[in-house]
């Protein structure tokens, strides 16, 4: 049980060491993929407008670490609250479990037959029974009261402003809907791992281009989302039950056929968050890994309009990702800063 | 509980000459049985087969597991009648050897052990009765689920869809079930289920009867030994489960074979109702695996502390308590599938309650301990192992009841360490005790201590390896019913299979013990443990006569209450 114990220190110290790492890096990797965007003219971003590179994800961050024994380092106001409470459920269970085996080895050094050959006739204690019935009791009412406000917390509606995007499992990957951004669609299949079978449709192999994360968990194509805003999923299931899931992130919500299923995500930082199919699906339920990853407004306009049929605002723009396409607002939409974008984003 | 050992000690010799000549032939014995402790033995020797079968299946997953990427599972594809070649009909061996593992040790390994086995046995000798209720039926319900099982192993070689056999998970979620598993595989499965429930019914009827109706002339409910208690209460959750998990996968055979669409959004079903009925099910399912546990491990601290149980009227109604809050609490193994909040809350609440009756059995098991004179024989060794494995079992249900943390470890790796802590590490913990406390008995040869002590040491250090890195990996994110993972969760997958190894030695022993106690082991009398042991098989030869209690025991008030 001390593991445990450690674990819960380790994983703070880990998380410290995480966010001050995240910190140093997460703006200078951003910097590099896209060098002209940052600091340029309204003009040259309109040029960079539908241009777009995935983010090279940090190792270690939104991921699972090699012999690690805490839940991951969390990017959502959820987790932070969800992992404060598990810390506190974690030192509830090693002290309980440490009690009662500290109880038992009193007995077998107290009571075994060398130490108290006669064994004595009790077998009844009114108050000690009222005792160990009420204590558990209080307890138990000291958990479910954050409990219930964690509940009540992840379970909120979302605001009417907040993005839709909306999940699909399929057998075996996932398809991401942007309602709000043009309607167009992404289909996201696991990249395939060297010297293994082709999984599905064998787009490439895992590690062929920089910015690729771990094996089975980096996609083709990821799910792209602003960051720091509410984002409504809708989730639903095109043949069976999947379900979406992204530990970092604490979220996970089944994607069930002929349900929606909904619940705001709200992610802090920029980064790539991995998650994998959590309800078995068939044969390739271990290969439909899902992958967020949280740009910036700007940047996530940037990618909206790398799509044929991307909209910001309602409006088509971007010659540069669709010729065809009316020429006239594409200057008004890149230079409208991030937090219009979100107050606009419903009349889409 | 009021009888000793001594006062029966006159009835005991007289059974003892009269009996030998009712023993039929051999076939009509063992295949037309209609005696509890002939159908016991049978339902023993049928669960630790079926416990030898489920236990490989466990050990393919985790030498697979072993490493990341595909080593093996090819290979084992083609003992299912695979090719070994397509990719998808390979995986989806993996989800045949999930699925036949939970199935197998859920319905033909630890309930046919815990309730047909030691049930049987020892329920009528401990009430004074001289047999079971039914004994016909009490046949039937054992072939039932000998049927049972070989058509589960008969789905294992026939089409289920992307390959041979149902992979379908223990639980049967529709609608992979239904139209995502095409082929004969599924059906066999659940044809394979309602065997085996239509028998743990009759069981549990023949239990319910038995235990109101047979008791000696003087054994108050009230003075019924706490495993009678909890075979009782096991008893009713079967009756009163069972019929819904028949009529779910019922509803499953029609969707998928007669065009009913119950589960198909498609013809306006849901399959969210059947998560409801499985669970419904589902949840007092995993009490009637350990309940009868708890009764074994009250007589085994009772017999080897010499004290009486601490709270006996406590630790009865904790186990009835437990019962019928089981019945309310089914959701919470659904918190994701999209309910509302409120709901979830109050699976949340309801589902922390059941830990409190638990917590009181816990502690009454300690007091009576405390002030005891304890000797650390084999099945005190193994009971005291069950305490605080269980306890950390139990704690992790906390744990898991809250909705709010259900997000992170739903369906990962945390899941499968807390249910094999109250299964794998309980239940089958609590079967060993048993065995150990009552093999004697059935068998009337000793068995070796030294190996048994042996066994429980190599087993607690090879069972806490295997599965107590799982609640890292879980916490980590790593989902169930994977056959492959990312490379960070190499670690602890491998330490996990090393531990694999190290329980399996510990079986070796166990089957070398028995052979010893066969070939070597001292006949034993009738009460080898002692003063401790107070109930009433302890009053019969070891073993006991074919019929026993044709007179029936009286027990005398001495106002031990």
């Amino acid at each position: 049980m001390k593991s445990v114990n450690f674990a819960s220190v380790a994983g703070r110290g880990a998380k410290a060491l995480g966010l001050i790492l995240a910190l140093a890096m997460a703006p200078q990797a951003l910097f590099a993929q896209e060098p002209v965007a940052a600091a340029s003219a309204p003009a040259d971003s309109a040029a960079a407008a539908g241009s777009y590179t995935p983010m090279t994800p940090t190792p270690g961050i939104g991921m699972p670490v090699d012999g690690g024994l805490n839940v991951q380092q969390q990017f959502s106001p959820i987790g932070e609250y969800g992992h404060w409470m598990h810390n506190g459920l974690v030192w509830l269970m090693v002290i309980i479990s440490l009690f009662v085996l500290g109880l038992l080895l009193w007995v077998i050094i107290r009571y075994n037959s060398k130490a108290n050959p006669v064994p004595s006739k009790t077998s009844h204690n009114t108050l000690l029974e009222v005792v160990w019935t009420l204590v558990p009791v209080l307890i138990l009412v000291g958990v479910a009261v954050p409990s219930i406000d964690l509940l009540a917390k992840q379970f909120k509606p979302a605001p009417k402003e907040a993005l839709t995007v909306k999940v699909t499992g399929n057998q075996w990957f996932w398809t991401y809907g942007y309602p709000d951004n043009g309607d167009f669609e992404i289909v996201s299949n696991m990249l395939n791992i060297p010297g293994s079978p082709v999984i599905n449709n064998g787009i490439r192999e895992v590690g062929s281009k920089p910015w690729d994360g771990p094996s089975h968990l980096e996609v083709d194509n990821r799910m792209v989302v602003p960051v720091g805003e509410p984002i409504r999923l809708q989730i639903t299931a095109a043949d069976v039950i999947h379900a979406f899931a992204v530990p970092s992130l604490w979220f996970k919500l089944d994607a069930v056929p002929g349900r929606i299923n909904e619940k705001v995500l709200v992610i802090e930082k920029p980064g790539v968050y991995y998650g994998q199919c959590s309800e078995l699906c068939g044969a390739k339920h271990g290969y439909m890994p899902i992958a967020v990853e949280a740009l910036p407004r700007d940047k996530y306009n940037a990618w909206v309009l790398a799509h044929p049929g991307g909209v910001i605002d309602g409006k088509k723009q971007a010659e540069a990702a669709a010729p065809a396409a009316a020429p006239a607002p594409a200057a008004d939409a890149s230079e409208a800063p991030a937090e219009e974008a979100t107050e606009a984003a419903p009349a889409a | 509980m009021a009888t000793t050992a001594d006062h029966f000690q006159a009835h005991t010799d007289d059974h003892g000459h009269a009996d030998h000549d009712h023993k039929p032939a051999f076939f009509a014995r063992w295949f037309m049985s209609t005696n509890h402790k002939d159908i016991g033995t049978m339902y023993l020797i049928f669960a630790i087969f079926a416990g030898i079968i489920g236990g490989a299946f466990s050990g393919m997953m985790r030498v697979e597991l072993a490493q990341p990427g595909i080593q093996y599972l090819d290979t084992f594809s083609q003992w299912f009648g695979g090719d070994g070649a397509d990719f998808t009909s390979t995986l989806h061996t993996w989800n045949v050897l999930i699925t036949a593992h939970g199935l197998i040790m859920v319905f033909f390994m630890v309930m046919p052990a815990i309730i047909g086995g030691f049930g049987n046995w020892f329920v009528p000798l401990m009430i004074g009765a001289p047999d079971m209720a039914f004994p016909r039926m009490n046949n039937i319900s054992f072939w039932l689920t000998v049927a049972g099982f070989c058509s589960l192993l008969l789905s294992a070689f026939v089409p289920g869809g992307t390959g041979n056999g149902a992979g379908t998970g223990w639980t049967v979620y529709a609608p992979l079930s239904t139209y995502g598993s095409p082929g004969p595989a599924v059906d066999f499965g659940i044809f394979s289920l309602h065997l085996a429930g239509a028998g743990s019914i009759m069981g549990a009827i023949n239990f319910i009867t038995t235990i109101f109706n047979m008791r000696a002339p003087g054994m108050t409910m009230h003075k019924m030994p706490l495993f009678v208690w909890s075979v009782l209460v096991t008893a009713f959750l079967l009756l009163l489960s069972l019929p819904v998990l028949a009529a779910a996968i019922t509803m499953l055979l029609t969707d998928r074979n007669f065009g009913t669409t119950f589960f198909d959004p498609a013809g306006g079903g849901d399959p969210v109702l059947y998560q409801h009925l499985f669970w419904f099910f589902g949840h007092p399912e995993v009490y009637i695996m350990i309940l009868p546990g708890f009764g074994i491990i009250s007589q085994i601290i009772s017999t080897f502390s010499k004290k009486p149980v601490f709270g006996y009227l406590g630790m009865a109604y904790a186990m009835v308590a437990i019962g019928v809050v089981g019945f309310i609490v089914w959701a919470h193994h659904m918190y994701t599938t999209g309910m509302t909040v409120n709901t979830k809350m109050y699976f949340t609440a309801a589902t922390m309650v059941i830990a409190v009756p638990t917590g009181v059995k816990i502690f009454s098991w300690i007091a009576t301990m405390w002030g005891g004179s304890i000797e650390f024989k084999s099945p005190m060794v193994w009971a005291m192992g069950f305490i605080f494995l269980f306890t950390v079992g139990g704690v992790t249900g906390v744990y898991l009841a809250n909705g709010g943390i259900d997000d992170v470890v739903h369906d990962t790796y945390f899941v499968v360490g807390h249910f094999h802590y109250v299964l794998s590490l309980g239940a089958v913990t609590a079967l060993f005790a048993g065995f150990y406390y009552w093999f004697p008995k059935m068998s009337g040869r000793m068995h070796s201590e030294l190996l048994s002590h042996l066994h429980f040491w190599v087993f607690f250090v090879g069972v806490n390896m295997i599965f107590f890195p799982m609640h890292f990996l879980g916490l980590q994110g790593m989902p169930r019913r994977y056959p492959d993972y990312a490379e960070a969760y190499t670690y602890w997958n491998q330490i996990a299979t090393d531990g694999y190894m190290i329980m399996a030695v510990s079986l070796v022993i166990w089957f070398i013990n028995i052979a010893y106690a066969y070939t070597a082991g001292k006949k034993v009398g009738d009460n080898y443990w002692g003063e401790g042991a107070t109930t009433l098989e302890w009053t019969l030869s070891s073993p006991p006569p074919f019929h026993q209690f044709e007179t029936l025991p009286v027990i005398e008030d001495k106002g031990h209450h």
